[in-house]
Order: structure tokens, then sequence, then C-alpha cells
């Protein structure tokens, strides 16, 4: 045998995304159904009931098209809903109301960080090369969730109960194109399009209650060539097995360790039938958390045809392009802006700038804490670096400190050990001329020398300044 | 004269001058339900407690506020029987299927909200074809109802019932709803005015739904004023049905009496054809001769793509109902789908069809094609005509299981009703004469939102012919 395979994974994703409006996508009913009592936050139209009829929510609207536009996605100027058609014990109507034909916005695309592993032997190490990869998105749809099936035991019956207060939530689909290789890539995929979500305040995307659910698409491209490699006799062949679809997963942890079992499984049951992809075989699996397994739901005879068809109870969408304007305005600073003007305007480090911006909030305290400095005070020792480290460290809790109180407590930790600026500048001069190697090792490239020298100018006013101030002054002077 | 006989504007008066009271009309229409019923079957669900309860309410507040309480309550101690297909708050609701044969809802439609706010008493719910699939009534899950003017003929449907009680004198006006015929044909049959209005200016919330795209709110009433008059109080935009329109709505009554002269009527050749019964085919061109008389000049029109009509509304509509049925999934309602009737039956799989993968293109897609040149076809003729007059019907009142084997020559009674609903246009029916005893009706038929002209017209026609007055002897 002289067969070399190569094995890649092609994934795609559709991830749902509940949105954070007041009520319902299609009435007035109070959306927030986490935790409430059973069956309380419904109507007659979110339960179905013969005659009711739906009324779209305009801000869920703008919404998912706010979603389409950070994603770089094209509005559709006519957009329409359709009825997409199944039975389901909580599904009231028969139908859910979703995009077809015509999504809210389409074909956009989502840039990530993706660290490609080389492993060329020359090399002999592990480099790892960051490259930046565009994730083209398909759709960014609207549609309604759906009620929820809890199956429990009552009086000693086993039985099924459905709860509707979550049918007719706004739902927003955002899907991918099938544009992963790598585990890690949705992994980072995921939780920059979480990042966003938040930034942009419509949903909580919070997976343990469900208002982010992902399913990822996985199948392989199995690539057999035999006879000698890099021979130009050599013959490939490519194979590619069949999709599955993994439904409802709740943690970038279980997409990854899903995928992974996907992977794995695909590859051994290529390897055993050499079953490939065809249209209709595609199939759908849920995740087991605790064998962390997938679970074969849905088989291919038993493939849903939706039936799709323009729902005739709600009018088709038309939007103008200063409708489309006044939506992209409203947009506020996005993460990668905020991490690169973060480092820009406050000389942060990239690493800092990625914590802080992590979440909104964090970012805007920041924000306002430096900002707030610049106003009341005139130390110039509290460097927007120190704030940084304090937020950074938790040595302050936010949520209690107002940005006012945090500068206060950081002058009054700062200034009994501050040093005047000329004496911290006469220790820095003589920690230069005592170690005239590490100067010259710093100024030929040697990046290590200056955390050397920063030490020894601590260790002589025995810790009388803050580090970061240190740090800056002697890179200042050094660079004279 | 017994008071069921009255018209709305005629009890009003009454009511007014303290003739007689709510009770006195109610009662008289209720003991009429209770004489007819059993030959008729015009009722799923006789609310008579209720109704009383209503009307001594009525007369309460007509004794404490006086007559000017119309003014606010235009309809006050009015009685009026509801289609089945109506929610109605805390009144069995049954659209005329055993599916939902107990289902009491908990909620009022809109219209049947502003119809109470105007005070009408509600005296029952009527029989209907179950969900409004038919045109005969007898695809009820309660009985087939009889024709008032002859108990073995059908009484026209979907809206059966609502047609037989007010002919009959069981309620001084009736509502239904028509997606392809089932307030015009009804009306036809039973002599009386039957409104279509234009998609969308009557609420269709609350009310059961048949095909989305098509349904319309409409009435049935004795006269073109009364007829008006109701629509004055159910049209509108409501904030719970998206497609309601929000043109403006007219004072209809007030333009009843304003002269037709110089208005265009449209005759279209293919609603004249061989086939359709000579006796109709004659009352019709004798209504539209009376109109000319009046000061209309009529035009021969073309209206070609009503041919296809009925091939389109056989493919657009079972796709809504297969969709719009699938809620009654023997889970919430307690029946189980095998209950449905064969009509409900055959249009769930006929629309199933239709909107499946590999068939959606070569007839959901093809037909809503055909649509929308039907309904360029009366936008084109209304360039040069103000209405169109068509007979309701090729056939006068058929006999009782004469078509009920063979669903398409029962389909083709609507052959010159569908092509109004599928252009969303409204239709007014207005009697216009008899043959054999039985009545004959004609359509007047005008561009979107043009009900104020067709009430006009029909106004005008009312008062030069007495074809409306004639009742059935019973």
């Amino acid at each position: 045998m002289n067969e070399n395979l190569k094995i890649e994974p092609i994934i795609g994703l559709e991830v749902h995304v509940g949105l954070k409006t007041n009520s319902k996508m299609f009435c007035g009913c109070d959306a927030f159904y986490f935790g409430q009592e059973p069956n309380t936050h419904c109507c007659p139209v979110c339960l179905g009931l013969p005659g009711a009829l739906p009324v779209p929510n305009k801000k869920a609207i703008d919404w998912c098209i706010l979603i389409g536009l950070v994603l770089n996605c094209q509005v559709n100027k006519e957009s329409y809903f359709e009825r997409k058609n199944y039975f389901y014990p909580d599904l009231a109507k028969g139908y859910q109301i979703s995009q077809y034909n015509k999504p809210l916005t389409y074909g956009g695309w989502l840039e990530i960080k993706s660290e490609i592993r080389s492993t060329k032997s020359e090399t002999n190490s592990k480099s790892q090369i960051t490259n930046i990869k565009k994730i083209r998105i398909n759709r960014v749809h609207m549609e309604e969730d759906t009620g929820k099936l809890t199956h429990a035991e009552v009086n000693g019956e086993k039985v099924s109960l459905v709860d509707f207060n979550r049918s007719g939530v706004p739902l927003v689909e955002i899907v991918s194109e099938p544009d992963f290789n790598d585990t890690e890539e949705v992994v980072t995929y995921l939780k920059k399009l979480h990042q966003i979500i938040r930034y942009l305040g419509v949903s909580d995307a919070d997976m343990e209650k469900g208002t982010m659910r992902l399913e990822p698409t996985i199948n392989l491209k199995i690539s057999t060539s035999s006879g000698k490699t890099g021979l130009r006799g050599a013959s490939t062949k490519v194979f590619y097995t069949p999709l599955v679809e993994i439904k409802n997963i709740n943690s970038f942890r279980f997409v990854k360790q899903a995928l992974e079992y996907e992977i794995k499984r695909q590859a051994e049951e290529f390897a055993k039938t050499k079953t490939v992809k065809t249209t209709g075989n595609k199939t759908t699996v849920g995740f087991n958390e605790e064998k962390r397994i997938t679970v074969l739901q849905r088989s291919k005879e038993e493939a849903n045809d939706y039936r799709y068809f323009p729902e005739p109870d709600i009018p088709p969408m038309e939007f103008s392009q200063s409708q489309i304007s006044n939506l992209k305005s409203q947009i506020c600073e996005l993460p990668d802006t905020k991490i690169a003007r973060f480092i820009k305007d406050y000389g942060l480090t990239e690493y800092d700038a990625n914590i802080l911006c992590d979440s909104k909030d964090v970012a805007e305290y920041y924000e306002k804490t430096v900002n707030s400095k610049q106003t009341t005070d005139n130390s110039k020792q509290i460097t927007p670096k120190i704030i940084a480290n304090w937020i950074i460290n938790k040595k302050a809790d936010i949520s209690k400190v107002s940005p006012e109180e945090l500068v206060k407590t950081i002058q009054n930790k700062t200034r009994t050990v501050s040093l005047p600026d000329e004496e911290l500048e006469k220790a820095i001069k003589k920690v230069f001329e005592a170690n005239p190697k590490a100067v010259s090792d710093y100024k030929s490239g040697k990046e290590n020398a200056l955390m050397f020298l920063v030490g020894q100018v601590m260790r002589e006013i025995k810790g009388q300044a803050e580090a970061d101030i240190i740090k800056m002054r002697v890179q200042k002077l050094l660079n004279i | 004269m017994n008071l069921f006989s009255l018209t709305i504007q005629e009890a009003v008066k009454g009511l007014k001058e303290k003739q007689f009271s709510s009770v006195d009309l109610v009662t008289s229409c209720l003991e009429r339900i209770n004489q007819e019923e059993k030959k008729l079957n015009a009722f799923i669900t006789v609310a008579e407690e209720g109704a009383l309860k209503q009307a001594k309410n009525c007369d309460i507040q007509l004794a404490s506020s006086g007559p000017q309480i119309f003014e606010q309550k235009p309809l006050l101690g009015i009685p009026a029987a509801i289609k089945d297909l109506y929610n109605t708050k805390g009144l069995r609701t049954t659209a005329g299927s055993k599916i939902i044969n107990s289902y009491v809802p908990p909620y009022d439609a809109t219209v049947v909200t502003k119809l109470k706010t105007a005070g009408v008493v509600i005296v029952g719910k009527t029989n209907q074809d179950a969900w409004g699939h038919g045109s005969s009534g007898e695809n009820s899950d309660h009985g087939v109802t009889r024709n008032p003017y002859d108990f073995t003929r059908v009484p026209g449907g979907s809206s059966s019932g609502s047609a037989a009680s007010l002919a009959s004198g069981g309620c001084l006006f009736s509502t239904g709803t028509d997606t392809g015929s089932s307030v015009r044909l009804p009306a036809a049959y039973c002599n009386l005015v039957g409104i279509k209005p234009t998609y969308g200016r009557v609420s269709r919330y609350g009310i059961i739904a048949m095909a989305s795209s098509f349904d319309t709110i409409g009435h049935l009433t004795k006269n073109v004023y009364d007829n008006a008059k109701i629509l004055e109080i159910t049209a509108g935009k409501d904030d719970l049905d998206a497609t309601s329109a929000t043109e403006k709505v007219p004072k209809y009554t007030q333009v009843l009496g304003q002269s037709i002269k110089g208005l265009s009527v449209g005759v279209p050749k293919e609603y004249f054809v061989e086939g359709m019964d000579n006796k109709v085919k004659e009352s019709v061109l004798e209504a539209v001769k009376t109109i000319e008389k009046l000061g209309a000049k009529v035009k021969q029109i073309s209206l070609p793509s009503s041919a296809f009509a009925m091939s389109c509304y056989y493919i657009l509509v079972p796709s809504e109902i297969s969709s719009n049925l699938s809620r009654f999934d023997g889970i919430r309602f307690g029946q189980e789908r095998e209950t449905f009737g064969d009509e409900a039956k055959r249009r769930i799989i006929l629309g199933t069809y239709t909107l499946s993968a590999g068939y959606f293109d070569a007839y959901y897609l093809r037909a809503a094609k055909v649509r929308s040149l039907v309904k360029k076809d009366f936008d084109q003729a209304f360039k040069n005509v103000d209405v169109i007059i068509v007979p309701s019907s090729p056939s006068l009142p058929f006999k009782i299981g004469e078509k009920s084997d063979d669903p398409v020559q029962m389909y083709l009674s609507d052959i010159f009703l569908c092509p109004i609903n599928i252009a969303g246009i409204p239709s007014l029916n207005v009697p216009c004469g008899f043959a054999g005893g039985l009545p004959v009706g004609m359509q007047i038929v005008g561009p979107q939102f043009s009900e104020e002209l067709l009430f006009k017209v029909g106004y005008a026609y009312e008062q030069v012919t007495d074809w409306n007055k004639r009742t059935p002897k019973i």
C-alpha cells in the first residue's frame, strides 16, 4: 500500500441569535421568557389560535439589518417573509415564519485571525503564522422562535409539556458559507460574532439561556494519492464525505468537541464504507455533551420538504437607501476599530487593548476613567496604561466604583510612592552608566534589555514609581 | 308587519321612536329562528340567552341616553347573525368543522369588536361550508343549509347559513367571508345584497383564515343602504392585521341617491357565454338596460385572462389552505386530522402537492404569474369604464346533491366570482330578477377601494326596481 491520505474538514455555521426586543416578533407579548412561569407570555398570535395574525416588529427588523450591515452584507431593498411548513408540537401554527428567497441581508463576510500551524521540517519549530481570513456570510435573516418542549413525569405518567413563552421571540439567523477548515477557526469566528452582537446591544447572546445557538454543518474533503508523492505520475483522487448538520449546540467548547468527534467519525466511516456526499444524503445529528459524541437524529429518508411560500399575512418590505444609511449611522464603534484606536491613542499593547475591548462596558468604563483623569486631575503619573492595568488586574470592582473614584483611588495609591521627575531621571542615568552593555544591547534591537534596565531603576529608587512610568522614561532617554 | 322583516334603517327608526324595543326586535328574530331552523339548518349555535341579555342592555342604554345614542352606537339593539369563521369571545366558534367542534375562543375578531361597540346583538353563529370550502353549504360538518326560496335547493356557500338566516328573518343582517364567492353567491341565491370589499378594506384579524391573500370580510343585508351602513363600521386600518389598508373610510351612506348619469358601465363578453342559464343572462342584461336608462353609458369590454382564473385560483388557494390548516394538528384542539371533511382533505392534499419541492415552480409560481395577468386585465378595463356588470352565477340555485359528487362542477359555480378575488377588487351582489321563483343576482364590480361607487350604482338601481323587496314564502 502506497497511499497518502489528506483530510481537510469543511465546515459551515448557522448561528441563531435571540434579539432582546421588548415585545415578540409578531405580537405585543413580552419577549423575555427565561425563567418565567410557563405559558404566561402568550396571546392568540403566538399561541397560533385560529384567526390570529402576525404583525412584524419593526425594531427586530432594524436590528437584523444592523447585524447584517456589520457583517458587510447587502440589504435586500425588497424583502419578504415566507412560511416554513412542518409539524412539531412546539410549533403553534404548523409553520414558522422565516425567510428564504429574499432574506433581509445577504452576501457579507467577517474577518477572523486564523493561525496556520506550519509543520515544515526545515524550520524545525512549530511556527505559527497569523493570517487574516475572510469568512463569507451567505445571509442574515429574520425569523421567529418556537415554543419549548419539556419531557417530564407528572403523577407517575410520562408526558411532554409545551411552553409557548418563547414562541414568536425574534430570532436572527446568521448563515456562513462553508469556509472553515479548522475547528479553531470556528471558535474564533464564534467568539468574534458573539462580541460584535453584544457590542451592538441587540442581544445578550447568552448561550446558557439559549439566546445564541450554534449549528455547524461539516463534511470532509479526503484526498488520496497513490504512487510516489510529488511525482507527476502520481494520481490524486478527491472525495467528499456526506454532510452532517449538528443541531442546537450551546457552547463554543461543545462546538469544538462535536466537530472534532465528527472529523474522526467521518474519516473512519469513509475508510470503512467509502460513502460520498450525494444530494439528499445529508444527516442531522445531536451532540451528547456527557459522552461527547454525536447522535443521529434524522437521516435522508426523513428529510423535510418545508414547502416555503411567501407569507400572505405580511406585506413585502421595502427599504430605501436613506433608511439603510440611517441604520448604518446607528452602528457603534466595533471591537476591531476600538482596539486599534486604544493602541494608537492610549499607547496600549495589543494584548491589553484586546482585554479591555472584550466587553463594550469595560471599554467604555476605561475610556471614561482616562477622560475623567484628564479633566479632574493634573497628576501626570496616572497614564492610560496604569488605568488599563488597574482594570485588567481587577484591582477595582468596576461595577461598584465610578471612573472618578477609580482615578482618585489610583492617585492615593501612587502619590505616596511617587518621585519627582528629576529624581527619577537622575536614577535612570545612574543605571545607564552602570550598565553600558544593556544600553547598547537595547540600541542594537534586543528588547529584553529594556526590562532589565527598568528593573535596575526600580531597585535604585526602591519602588517609588510605577513600572510603567519608569519604562516610559527609560525608553525616552534611551531613544535620545 | 313582522319586526323580523324590517331593514336596519327601518328598525333604527322604530327604536328611536320607541315603536318597539330591542328586546321585541330580537325576540321576533329568535322566534323566527325557532320556527324555521328545523327546515333551514342555518345556525350552528343560537345564542338566545346572550342575545336577550344584550337586547335588554341596549334598551336600558337607549332609555337612559335617548335617541342620540345612535350617533355613538349606530346599530344599537340590531340583531345580527355571525358566520362561524368569526371568533366570538365566549361563544362557540367551529368554522363549520368538527375539528374544533367545542372551541370557545378567548377573543373577538376585530370586526366582532367593532360591531359590538356599535351596539349589535348577536343572535347566533351561522352554518357554513367547513372552513369556507364550498359554494353550496353542503360541505358543512353540521349538515346542509337549505334555501328559503326552495328547500330542495342550496342557498349558496360558503356563507350559507348567513344568507338563509337573513332571507328568512332570523336576523337583520349577517356577516360573511368571501375568498372566491362566499358572500356573493349566497347573496345571489337568497335574493340579498352582499359585499365583497377590496382586499384589505376590512380587517381579517380573528376570522379563521381560508386563503390569507384572498380572504375578504363582507356582509349580507336586505338592501344597499344597510350594506353601506355596515361597511362604514367594519372597514378601516387595524393594527392587528398587517394587510389591512390605510385608505380613509368614506361615509358610504352619504353618496346614496346621487345620480349615476354619465357613468360608464363595462359588460365583458367572457361573462355572458354559451352554457349558462338563459334566464340568468336575460335578467342581468335587463338590469344593465335599466342602469343605462338611469343615464349610464354601456360598453362591451373583454377580460380575456378570466378564462384562466379558475385554474389559478385552485392552485393558489389550496396552497395557502394547506398551510393555514396545519395548526389543527390534533395536539391542542382535541380532534385528529382525519376528522377533516372530504373537501378540506382534498384541498390540503392539493395545496401540499403544489407547494412541494419540484412542483412549486410549475404550479404555485406559474399561478402567481397568472394572478397578476388577471389583475392587469381588470386594471386595463377600468381605464375605460367606471364599473363592470356581470352575473354572480352562471345558473340559478341548484338542487342539493346535484353537484356534490363532482368537485369540478361545484368549483365552476364560482366561475364569475373567483376572478374578482384574484384581482383583489370589490364587488357588490344586487338582486336583479327572479326565474321560476328563484332569485338572480348580478355583480357590480369596481377598481380597488371603489365601494362608495358600487353602493351608489346599486342604490340607484334598487330605487327603480323592487327585486330585493321580495321575500320567500315560508
